[in-house]
């Protein structure tokens, strides 16, 4: 059980380091939410993974009722996490655009081709 | 009465969920929980059935389909998350990229359902929803990396966007 939970906060750790490294990285706001919201998301998610695994196995073990609190109260907030995510996502790029904050460097922008016509 | 109990119903679940393991009663509840949760409850679907017009985003009933949309999550949608991450870690650490925002035909017909798709696409391989089109249903997607045949190729659909068919699995429970 230890190692499983282990893994998992080693790889969420991993994946939330890589975003911010993203952030860092990349050159404009689009490319950076690429980064943000998906490698946060799937990091952030392998964290709760953790504590859903170390919280249901106490709770299988000596049946330690806040325990179970814990890990249902960590599946909610999982779910909560990836959609909102992805949505203030979309609603940072689409502000970012209407703003006139063009991606840049770009090969092609049909949205901007769209408002502009 | 049938907006009242299509709230109640959720939200007295909710509040049992996420109140488990307090006390005794069935095993799991304290009994003061279970009270004061059914009191909010009702108070919470009265207000809603008073207020909410029945003109708002409808949820769909079919277990069925909610069945469905717990598998594609725990399924393809996983899948196609790992491999996405793998791709930016893969971005983050060379720097190669070369974005552009395309436009691509959704082929959905509801706005619950490109939610979904919009969502989905959000959170896989390379790929970020940027916008709609509240007419036809079009996304606006920011690619990370554009090849040069896929710079210049004029009619996307949201098929080429996965490996496996997402759209079509989300147009089976959410359509």
């Amino acid at each position: 059980m230890e190692a499983v939970v282990l893994i998992c906060l080693v790889i969420g750790l991993l994946f939330n380091s890589l975003g911010i490294i993203g952030i860092l990285r990349f050159p404009d706001v689009y490319t950076r939410l690429h980064a943000s919201t998906k490698a946060t998301t799937f990091g952030s998610i392998f964290v709760s993974l953790s504590v859903i695994v170390y919280a249901a196995a106490r709770f299988a073990g000596d049946g330690d009722r806040p325990m179970l609190s814990l890990a249902l109260h960590v599946l909610v907030a999982m779910f909560v996490l990836a959609f909102t995510n992805a949505a203030g996502a979309h609603a940072i790029a689409r502000a970012a655009h209407r703003s006139g904050t063009l991606p840049s460097p770009s090969v092609r922008d049909d949205l901007n081709e769209e408002a502009g016509s | 009465m049938k907006r009242f109990v299509s709230t109640l119903v959720p939200v007295m679940a909710l509040y049992m969920w996420l109140t488990a393991g307090s006390g005794d009663v069935f095993g799991l509840w304290a009994a003061s929980e279970l009270v004061l949760g059914a009191v909010l409850s009702v108070i919470t679907a009265w207000l809603t059935a008073l207020h909410v017009g029945s003109a708002g985003v409808t949820l769909p009933v079919n277990p069925l389909r909610w069945i469905l949309f717990a598998l594609y999550l725990i399924g393809p949608f996983l899948l196609e998350m790992a491999k996405a991450n793998l791709d930016v870690a893969y971005r983050v650490i060379t720097g190669r990229i070369n974005p552009g925002i395309v436009r691509v035909n959704s082929g959905m017909k509801t706005a619950g359902s490109t939610t979904a798709l919009a969502n989905s696409i959000t959170l896989t391989p390379g790929t970020l929803t940027v916008g709609v089109d509240e007419e036809t249903n079009d996304l606006f997607i920011h690619k990370i990396n554009l090849t040069e045949e896929e710079a210049a190729r004029s009619a996307w659909d949201s098929r080429d966007l996965f490996g496996f068919n997402l759209p079509a699995m989300i147009r089976r429970f959410s359509e």
